[in-house]
């Protein structure tokens, strides 16, 4: 058997591990490692410019393939960097590995240089996490870490190792664990029978039945198994910010987003529905709106993978702990064989619907104002990148108002297509989960939707564009405010803008993307839109930074109610639902 | 409601700081914690006391569940059980009448004396967490006390194991 040291083992698990690619940035604990990669070509490892977004892009690059990111950092401040990536994964449920060096054994607990608890500074951000202690214990520790970050509910997973563990003069035997089995963990897949079998018939007894579908059918892969029982039933069906693209977003059963920042028709129909289908979502507040009036009259049927997740926020009736797709499929054949034409009726529920589309929606009708001249309203952009790509880009996105209309006007048909922070709305996100989506799908079409705020918070990845060759195109639709906040203070502190405004000290977003080699745009007149997100995405192979200057003063509607029902809404500045 | 909760889980380092860690990030209370491996030594038994309604100990149950490390959780409160927990207390008396009625009350609840000296007993107590109280209670006005209490332990009554 070949012998190996503890760095070489490292990459050669990666390898084995079926890891291709890997993000990340050295340092002195790392540098073992650094060096075992530099010797061979299986691994690829891709240069960041901080290790926050070396975690991003892993993320990103997991979120558009379904495989597991791999980060590398080192000890202490690398660590510490990469810790926002980390929670960022872990809030969404992303299968990530990151590897980060640790200072020696015998210098743990000393302060060493570059010291940092990384176990314990991570350990309520992980799924797991493991200190490896000898040579001897790294591989299966890698091992158990993908293993871990890919199955049940998925999410990150640190590897921490300290230097002296990897010294280039200590070989021992490789050899990959493969197949691991773990006695403490054990993640179920399918869910219980009986249970499935009493959720479908209420589900075809239904009047007034709604599903509400979240990220984790994304992940799961069970998007097919959806949009078929879905269009079997022939039911309304709502998303999650998160959830967006597993279902078609074109298609006519689709209602929209639902929640704070969801179509009228999708939190009306939540509201006032009889049987709830929640599948791989788990009723987060930015949905429920005040738990106490949340859907009154509604039997809840809960798929979900994560146990805690159930019966957490909101009681189901009808729990099922299970793989989406799993179950999924399973329903629909009880579906299929159930005789349900004599007892359903929901054409009553979808005038209902129609109506509130009619009257609110925001798919039958613009209900903001009109762009024209120098007036960019941002909800245009998003309509027009859409028609320029053909719904067919990758979209990642920031976190503020863009990031709501990114959701609401790109119609996602496809499920890993919109790739966003969601749970815990990571400023910064967008651009280097952009590199991670375009890395994968090197001929695709990425956009990164973003805001002049959150841009500026991984603005140093243009950098890694470069020297990597990722050619996303961002689209900054610059407000000159950091939008959301400004919002709310709108709303609810009497437009006192504290802090939301930059006074005049933005940098020239076109020429800062020329520095780093890039093209610059800068787009302040609506017909100049059309034809120059045209020419943005004719240039194939270089990152472009369209700077567009929307609308200073538009907010993003619908808006719950805050301490409402779901389908209490602002609709627009001066009008409640 | 008082609730007991066993856990078996993996004897490895970092397995504990995860239970403790995850009380205090779901903002539950930990009142009693005791930990050691059990007869299988690659495997610790933990059992902890805490407070809440029925749906926070049914999350607390599925979050010690989800850990990777654990294998079994169960709350023992929902059948029935044997609990103990150890107290040692050390006591001043040094005159006649003190020293008798100290006596007195370690016959009552069947303690024993484990250290004596001219001005002091100390006095090992094994019970349920109440009868602990009570003997405190009735105690405490003689002298003054120095109190070392375990923790509590749990076992469910009859043929239910909790084993790998
Ligand atoms: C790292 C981080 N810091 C702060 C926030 C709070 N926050 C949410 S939205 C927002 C404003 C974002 O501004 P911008 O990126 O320009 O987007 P806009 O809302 O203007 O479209 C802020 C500060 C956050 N989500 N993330
Ligand atoms: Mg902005």
């Amino acid at each position: 058997m070949e012998k190996l040291s503890g760095g070489e083992i490292i990459v050669s698990a990666l390898r084995d591990a079926g890891i291709q690619y890997i993000w990340g940035y050295p340092g002195g604990a790392a540098l073992h490692i650094y060096d075992a990669l530099f010797r061979q070509e299986a691994v690829h490892h891709l240069l960041v410019r901080h290790e926050q977004a070396a975690v991003h892009a892993a993320d990103g690059f997991s979120r558009a393939t379904g495989m597991v990111g791999t980060a590398l950092v080192t000890s202490g401040p690398g660590a510490t960097n990469a810790i926002t990536g980390i929670a960022t994964a872990y809030m969404d449920s992303i299968p990530l590995v990151v590897i980060s060096g640790q200072v020696p054994l015998h210098k743990i607990g000393q302060d060493a240089f570059q010291e940092t608890d990384m176990i314990g500074v991570s350990r309520p951000i992980v799924k797991h996490s493991f200190l490896v202690t000898r040579t001897e214990d790294i591989a299966a520790a890698i091992a158990k870490a993908y293993y871990i970050a890919s199955t049940g509910r998925p999410g990150p997973v640190v590897v921490d190792i300290p230097k002296d563990i990897t010294d280039p003069s200590y070989k021992i035997p490789y050899a990959w664990p493969g197949v691991i089995n773990m006695r403490s963990y054990q993640p179920a897949e399918k869910g219980h029978r009986g249970q499935i079998k009493r959720a479908v018939k209420k589900l075809v007894e239904a009047r007034k039945p709604i599903i509400y579908s979240g990220g984790g059918v994304i992940i799961d892969n069970a998007s097919d198994h959806l949009t078929k029982l879905v269009r079997e039933l022939n039911y309304p069906i709502t998303s999650t910010l998160m959830g967006l693209g597993a279902f078609p977003g074109t298609d006519p059963l689709f209602l929209g987003m639902l929640g704070m920042h969801g179509t009228y028709e999708a939190n009306a129909a939540m509201h006032e529905a009889d049987v709830i289908l929640a599948v791989g979502a788990r009723f987060d507040d930015r949905v429920t709106n005040e738990l106490e009036k949340f859907c009154p009259d509604a039997t809840i049927i809960h798929v979900d993978i994560d146990p805690t997740s159930v019966s957490k926020n909101i009681d189901a009736h009808i729990p099922i702990v299970g793989g989406c797709s799993t179950v999924l499929r399973e329903m629909l054949s009880l579906v299929k064989k159930s005789n349900r034409d004599n007892n359903c009726d929901t054409s009553s529920w979808w005038k209902k619907i129609n109506q509130w589309r009619d009257r609110y929606g925001i798919y039958t009708a613009p209900r903001h104002a009109a762009s024209s001249g120098h007036l960019i309203k941002p909800q245009d952009v998003i309509r027009v990148l859409y028609d320029v790509t053909n719904g067919d880009a990758f979209v990642t996105s920031d976190v503020g108002q863009h990031q709501m209309f990114a959701a609401q006007y790109y119609l996602f048909d496809k499920p890993r297509q919109w790739i966003n922070s969601g749970g815990l709305g990571t400023m910064g996100f967008g651009l280097p989960a952009a590199m991670g989506v375009q890395l994968a799908f090197p001929e695709a079409d990425v956009a990164c939707v973003t805001g002049e705020g959150s841009i500026q918070m991984c603005i140093q990845e243009l950098s890694t564009c470069t020297q990597h060759r990722l050619p996303i195109k961002i689209i900054n639709l610059n407000n000159s405010a950091l939008g959301m906040v400004r919002q709310w203070q709108d709303m609810n502190y009497s437009g006192r803008y504290a802090e939301s405004l930059y006074e005049d000290s933005l940098p020239d977003f076109v020429a800062l993307a020329e520095a780093y080699g890039h093209v610059g745009m800068r787009v302040q007149r609506i017909n100049e839109l059309g034809p120059m997100m045209e020419k943005c995405f004719s240039l194939k192979d270089r990152v472009v930074f369209m700077d567009i200057l929307v609308d200073p003063e538009e907010h993003v509607y619908p808006m719950q109610v805050p301490g409402g029902s779901m389908r209490d809404l602002w609709l627009n500045k001066n009008e409640k639902s | 409601m008082r609730r007991i909760i066993s856990v078996l889980m993996e004897n490895e380092s970092g397995a504990l700081s995860r239970v403790v860690g995850l009380f205090s990030q779901r903002g539950y209370n930990i009142d009693t914690l005791t930990v050691a491996p059990t007869d299988d030594e690659s495997l610790s038994r933990l059992t902890l006391t805490t407070t809440g309604d029925s749906r926070m100990a049914e999350q607390i149950v599925k979050q010690l569940h989800k850990l990777i490390d654990t294998l079994k959780v169960n709350d023992l409160t929902q059948g029935s059980f044997v609990e103990r927990e150890l107290m040692l207390i050390k006591i001043t008396a040094s005159n006649g009448d003190s020293r008798a009625e100290i006596m007195r009350c370690i016959e009552i609840f069947r303690g024993n004396i484990v250290d004596v000296t001219a001005a002091t007993f100390t006095i090992q107590l094994l019970g349920d967490s109440d009868k602990l109280d009570a003997f405190l209670g009735a105690v405490k006005h003689i002298g003054s006390i120095e109190v070392v209490r375990s923790g509590v332990l749990g076992i469910a009554r009859g043929d239910k194991f909790l084993r790998q």
